[in-house]
Formats: structure tokens, sequence, C-alpha cells
């Protein structure tokens, strides 16, 4: 490491290594050198000039953002000069921002309302009227106060260089300058919101809390988004028993302050409208409202008769519940009903990637690897469509690192853009690409490979196989799509897996094999949809769905029980890397109970013995007896990640035909995508993969 | 989008004259060889030079509407441009430009009926040395009073 460089600041030494700027090095001291336009991990632009320092033996204040740290460097920020720059800059830059604080959506965490209280004057010189324009609207969820901007470009660096969308720029010169979006007069773009956060003043509003409420208001609760595979947390900010905001600010999470459409603002699912908050038991043909102890009562009767007949019974979990729920789930079924068949929707081939890696718990990346990694390959998924965390993450590595990044996909991807190889294959072409990367992947000192739901089985043991022969550190990520796809395989939601990848000593049915058995007496559905794409051969088999709404598999059950989002409930959920987080409840809905208390309701009213159904409890006993999952808890109590480390037994039987990928884009996800008006309110909606060919 | 072969020469010349990977830096050249061909700065002009300077339609609408020398709509035949910024709005710029408006009948950014003369207020054009200046297509004139602009307009308005 290079020889540290010693400077002074404000009387007292600092040391920081060479090239550490101004602003930063002073951040050691605990000295805040103020700035708008500085914002850390984007480029420099020194438009603000927020951050006027002075520095011995230069002729002019000068910006502590662009000025690197110099060998016997004195500088000063808190002299009269200074002290009258800022106040100078502050004046011109309220020259023409209007002061409608009191009904502006940034008012009481806006930076120059902050700044103008701490080094402002309370009054202006400026006599002249104020430029006014009237707000554009670009997109559904982004709206422009030109008035309000103070040219910062914060806005169009996150857009350009941290998702490379290029959706923003500035126009026109001086005054009249103004951010100006890609299509002439509406965006194009992926809709993210990034922009509108990263806005220190409410220049860029989003449409979906503009007006609603006083930030100081609101209970801000953090917690993990419920959309995709990659474990987001989102800070949602709820009034009123209603989630008006999502953002990360505070950059905690695996996510830091990234955040998708779905994360920011697909919330909106949860108030929509069509929201059971009733059970409904058929009666008569028809599906009606009844109280939860009939419903409940029914489905225990029924369950008790089939388990006494030794009747069929087939249960089917979710790609979003919790891991409490999963691990109790497959108990119940294995143990209350005593069944083996009971499966998931599965994304990707988790257990065959843990089969082939054999235990080596230190080849499974997390989300910080793909900032750090020297090299990377994604194999079969468009990361930015399917799992934008980890496109924003390999890009912010490119940029900070010079990251090298391969691609192998079927259609153009977004990392084209700064890749050092990009390979197009013909679906089942993707190991014969990789294969011939081999050269170039043996001269990286390293390599984290990210592979979709194509690789599956036989494919990812030739792949793991792959990476082991280039004689360098490998690490993996076996892409899934949901919020608690990995979960699902981790507890166990598998006919031939008990919880931990443990080979299950009576395997059942699998989900295609339920919905194909003619004689199935019983359906338990929880938090799923199959009937959406497949039809149930057993006509009088009793069937049970857990789910916030009436889906096609929901309008045929004969008793529907509303269940509560990942935004109403506690527990756990598992990312796409295996990374553990854990959930906060926001809010409650009227009528609805979470899955997990369900399923100890019906255990109750069925007198099983299953043990406490709420989530710490659970959560204990999956720490206790599940492999890999012993981790460490004030790690989770904290708000942290902690990456699970299962070895899937050797003796389970690949499964590749069961994998089916979801092909969700930016903006659809399963079926709570198809209930968020946000999601379908974009222009870009529903977005495509490789022009309808899904990966 | 095709332009003259002249211009396709220069722009050939053009972008072979910066280091790999900088394209970007023709932008400034190419929009004008561009404008004086054309006419103007059209939409079309500007997704066709992006797409040669490698970047996107919005960056060259940023450097369009940043700088006076570039039009998106085609201007008089003598575009009369008076820079009104400090050093010349300290020697009178401010009224050299109403002169010229009252003379030509036009405002900001307005084209005389005939099409011959249009008139612009415009920020720093770079000759505060001579201040106040005034621009006439590529001409520079500098050190101007009342007198020499009559003079100006009066001879711009013989030429035939």
């Amino acid at each position: 490491m290079a020889e540290l460089v010693h400077l002074t600041i404000d009387g007292r030494p600092v040391e920081a290594a060479p090239g550490t700027l101004v602003i930063d090095a002073a951040k050691k001291l605990g000295i805040e050198i103020p700035a708008f336009c500085y914002y850390e991990g984007l480029s420099l632009q020194a438009a603000c000039r927020m951050c006027l320092v002075e520095v011995e033996r230069a002729p002019k204040l000068l910006t502590a953002c662009t000025l690197p740290v110099a060998e016997g460097m004195v500088v000063r920020t808190a002299t009269p000069a200074v002290a009258q720059a800022r106040k100078s800059m502050l004046e011109l830059l309220l020259t023409n921002h209007p002061l409608d604080c009191p009904v502006c959506d940034k008012g009481g965490e806006c930076e120059l309302q902050d700044m103008a209280f701490r080094y402002g004057v309370g009054e202006s010189r400026f006599a002249e009227t104020k430029v006014h324009v009237p707000e554009k609207q670009f997109s559904p969820v982004v709206f422009f106060d030109a008035p309000r901007c103070i040219l910062c470009y914060r806005c169009v660096r996150i857009c350009n260089e941290g998702l490379g969308v290029n959706a923003l720029g500035v126009v026109n010169r001086g005054a009249v300058s103004e951010i100006a979006p890609n299509r002439g007069d509406h965006l194009e773009c992926d809709e993210c919101g990034a922009c509108i956060d990263i806005c220190p003043v409410g220049a860029l509003t989003s449409g979906i809390y503009r007006y609603h409420a006083r930030p100081w208001e609101m209970e801000h609760v953090g917690t993990i988004c419920t959309f995709c595979s990659n474990g987001c947390k989102t800070t949602l900010g709820v009034r009123g028993n209603r989630i008006l905001r999502g953002n990360n600010r505070d950059r905690s999470g695996v996510n830091g302050e990234f955040l998708c459409i779905k994360g920011r603002y697909a919330f909106d699912f949860l108030h929509h409208p069509e929201r059971l908050q009733s059970p409904l038991v058929r009666s008569g043909g028809e599906l009606r409202p009844v109280s939860w102890v009939q419903a409940l009562g029914a489905v225990a009767e029924r369950f008790l008769e089939a388990r006494a007949r030794g009747g069929r019974i087939g249960v089917v979990g979710s790609n979003r519940t919790t891991n409490e729920e999963n691990y109790f789930l497959q108990k119940f079924a294995r143990q209350g009903l005593g069944t083996g068949s009971i499966d998931h929707r599965r994304t990707g081939d988790v257990p065959a990637l843990l089969s082939a890696l054999a235990g080596r718990g230190d080849a499974l990346a997390t989300v910080a690897d793909l900032y750090t990694t020297k090299a990377a390959l994604v194999v079969a998924s468009d990361l930015a469509q399917q799992h934008p965390l980890f496109a924003f993450q390999l890009r912010a590595n490119w940029r900070h690192h010079h990251a090298r990044v391969y691609t192998v996909t079927r259609g153009p991807v977004r990392e084209d853009q700064y890749s050092v190889q990009a390979l197009r294959v013909p679906p089942g072409g993707e190991l014969e690409a990789v294969e011939s990367l081999a050269p170039a992947l043996r001269k990286e000192p390293e390599l984290v490979i990210l592979f979709g739901g194509g690789i599956r089985g036989a494919a990812v043991q030739r792949l793991v196989a792959f990476g082991d022969s280039l004689g360098i550190p490998v690490k993996y990520v076996c892409l899934v799509d949901y919020s608690n796809s990995r979960g699902a395989f981790d507890m166990g939601l598998a006919p031939e897996l008990l919880p931990g990848y443990q080979p299950a000593p009576n395997p059942g049915l699998t989900l295609a094999e339920m919905l194909a058995a003619p004689d199935l007496d019983v359906l338990w559905v929880v938090g799923a949809n199959p009937l959406r794409e497949a039809s149930l051969a057993a006509e009088k088999a009793f069937v049970v769905v857990q789910d916030l709404f009436l889906t096609e598999t929901a309008a045929r059950a004969d008793v529907v029980l509303p269940a509560a989002s990942a935004y109403e409930k506690a527990g756990t959920v598992t990312n796409t890397c295996g990374e553990v987080q854990r959930l906060r409840p926001a809010l409650k809905v009227m009528g609805v109970k979470s899955d997990l208390e369900i399923f100890g309701l019906l255990a109750r009213a069925m007198r099983l013995e299953l043990g406490g159904a709420r989530p710490e409890p659970v959560f204990e006993e999956i720490r206790a007896n599940v492999p890999g999952y012993g981790v460490p808890a004030a790690v989770l109590a904290t708000g942290g990640a902690a990456q699970t480390c299962p070895a899937a037994a050797p003796e389970i039987p690949p499964r590749p035909d069961l994998v089916r990928p979801a092909s969700d884009t930016l903006f659809t996800s399963g079926t709570l995508g198809r209930y968020s008006k946000v999601l379908s309110s974009v222009l870009e909606f529903p977005g495509e993969l490789y022009k309808g060919a899904g990966e | 989008m095709t332009f003259s072969p002249d211009l396709e020469a220069r722009f050939a010349r053009l972008l072979e004259s910066y280091p790999p990977g900088r394209r970007r830096s023709a932008l400034i050249p190419m929009l004008m060889y561009a404008q004086d061909e054309v006419g103007a700065v059209t939409g079309e002009v500007v997704e066709e030079v992006a797409r040669r300077c490698g970047v996107t339609p919005l960056q060259v609408d940023e450097v369009v509407s940043y700088y006076s020398m570039l039009h998106r709509q085609p201007q008089g035949k003598y575009h009369v441009q008076v820079c009104t910024n400090i050093s010349c709005l300290l020697r009178g710029g401010d009224k050299l430009y109403e002169q010229a408006s009252r003379k030509l009948g036009i405002g900001h950014k307005e084209t005389t009926a005939d099409g011959r003369f249009s008139l612009e207020e415009v920020e720093c054009i770079g000759a505060c040395s001579w201040a106040p200046a005034i621009q006439v297509n590529y001409d520079f004139h500098h050190d101007m009073t009342p007198e020499k602009l009559d003079k100006l307009l009066a001879s711009l308005e013989k030429i035939q």
C-alpha cells in the first residue's frame, strides 16, 4: 500500500491515502464540508461550489470535492472567507428557488433547507422576480419541478453512471438550464426512481408519494422487498396504516441505496381493491365470505378426514412466504398430514449447485462479492431485467474497480456496455460458449459465476467442473426468481428434500404430479398459483388456497384463506445468494392473517403437536435443526444479512425437469406484480426479455 | 441520413483526429458542419450525430441547447447575435440589442418575414476584450457602437 499523505485541516493533523479528496479526509476528523453535487460513488462534478475551502498558498478558494490531498497541505474550513463563500453560494442557489417548503415533498429532509439553516444568511439581496417554470411529468413515477432544481447533476449521474440507462440530461444554459428526459417530454427508462431519492431538493418528486405526507409524520420500517430474489432492503414510509413510499436512504441492507421500481413503488398491490379480506368457503357452487372459525373448521375437518382414510394429500408452498412459514408448512405436511407430497414452483436449480459444490460453503458468493470480485461471468440471465441489484453491483464494480465482466446470454444485455466479452448463444449452447472463455478466465485472479434458471441439472455440474478447472478461486450464484425462492428449497418445500437439503425418506408427488393425479383428495396451496398454467386433474379434490388475491387457483378452491403479505409480517427470507434477512411488519390489513398464523390455527383445530407457530421460536428451531442455518442471531436482529452455507446430501436425486424459470421482467413479478397498478402504469410495462423470448 | 461527399470526407477525417474511444470529442465540430450543410440541427441530424459519436441523442441535445452557435431551427440569412453578458452589458450591449431589435422589427430568436435576418441575445461569445461584441454568422464585430451597428445592418441589407 502506498504511503499515507499527511495534511492539516483546521489545525488538526490527518493522514489519508494518496488520491483521497479533501472533503473525505475532513470527514475522518468529523469536520463537515458542505456539498450538494459531491456524491460518494459517482463521478466528480464541482458544480455547486458549496465545498469551497481555503488552502494555504492557493490564491483562491478551492473545491474540496475535487482536491486530492497532498503532503503538507494546510486546509482551513472555518475562516470568514469560507463562511462568506457558503453564504454567497446559498444566496445564489436561492435566487430562483421557490420558497414553497411548506408544500414541498422534500420539506424536512431537504439538503438545501439544512444548508440554509446551518450556513446561509437569513435574507437575500435579490429583489427580482423569480424565474418560474410549470412542473412537468416525466413518467407516472417521476415529476420534475424545474425552479426547485439546483443543478447538482446527481440525478443525471446516478442514471448514466449508476444504472447505465442514460435517461436524464441537462439542457439549455445559465438560469434556464433544466433537467430533460431522454424522449423529448417523457422518460423511457427503468423507472427505478433513483433520481428522485438522490435529489437533494424537491426538484424530482415521486408520482406515488408526492403531496401525501410530511416525512416526519411517517413511521419508517426497514424490511425486505417481496418481489425478486436479490433481497434488497426497502424502508417503507407508513402513515395511517398505509404504505406511502419505499426507499433506502440510510443505505442499510445488501443494496445500499439501490432499489428498482418494485422495491421503491410496487408495494401498492397491498392496497389493491381486490385484496381478499375475509375467508371464503364454497357453498352452492360459489365462494361466500365466512368467519375464520368456520373456514378453519371446514379445512381441519376435511384434512383430518383425508388423513384418517389415508387419502392423497398434496401441499404446494410459496416462493414468497418466510423461512419460518416454509419450515412449518413442510413440518405440517410431513408430520401433521403424513404426506411427502410437498413442492413449490422451482425457478432455479439450487440443489444441483449445492450438490456440485459438495459442502464448499466458501464457494457461494454474496451480494457484496459482486461489488468486489475482480471478474464475473453472467450465464443465461438478463440481470438488468431480472436481478436489477446484481446488475447495479457489477456495474459499480466495473466503474470503481475495473471489474472484468463476461456474459453468455441469448440476447443483448445491459452489461454489453462495458463487458470484456459478450457471447450470444441459443438456449442450450451456453456451456459450450462458457468453455470457450476458458483461456481468458484462467488469467483472472478470481471469478464469480452467476447463472440463471436455464442452467440446471447436469449443466450445473458441468459449470462447476469448469469453474474448478480454471485453477482460480471461483464463487457461484444460482439465480432464482422470487423473494424467498431460495428459502423454499432451503426449508424443504420439495418432495425429495428435507430442510437443509437432506434426503427425504418417503418422497411424495411433485407439483406437476399432484396436479396430474386424478385421485388426489386434498390440494393445499399456499401463496402460489399453479392453476394459472396448468389444470387440476382431480375434479373432486378438496382445494384450500392461502393467498392475497382470488387467483386462478383460488377461484377453483373450496376454501380460500386471506393471507398477509411480506410487508405485514415478521420472519426471515433468504435471497438468491443464501443471505438470510429479517422482515419487519409495516402495517396490518384487516381480516387477513399471516400464513404462519393460519398454520398454527389449523394445527390447533386439528389437535396437532407441531410447536408454537410464531416467527421467533420457529426460527430458533430452524437455526438449531436445519444444516447451514446456524447463522448468528445478532446479525439478523440488527438488520444485517447472514449467509447460510447448506450442503446438499450427495444422494439427492437431480430434478432439472422441474425447474421452470418465471421469465419475469423489470416490470412484472408473478401474482403480486399483476396487482401492482404502478408496475402496469409505466410506459415500459411489461418490458421485454430478448424480444419476447424468455431466458 | 447521408451528407454530401465533401462533408462525409470531413467527418471521416474528424473522427480520426481523436484518440481511440474519444469519438465524442468530434461532437461540436460535427454539429457545426452538419448545420452549415443542412441549415439547422434537425432532429434527424441529432440522431445521426449521436450515432456517429457514440452518445445518446439527449447528450447531443444538451450540447445543442447550450451553445448559441447551434440552432434547432433554420435561421435568417444573417443571424445577428448580440452578447449581453457582463462585459458587453457594462459597455452597452443591452442597448445594442434593443437597437437591433428595433431596426429589424424582430425579437429574440425571431426571423424577419423575408428570411434575411434573425436576431438572438446570446451569452458570452468570448470577445470580452473587445466588448461590446456582435456576431453575424461566423464573423465577429468588435467594439461596437450604435453607429457601427447601423452601418453593419445597412451593409448587410444591401448585399444581394
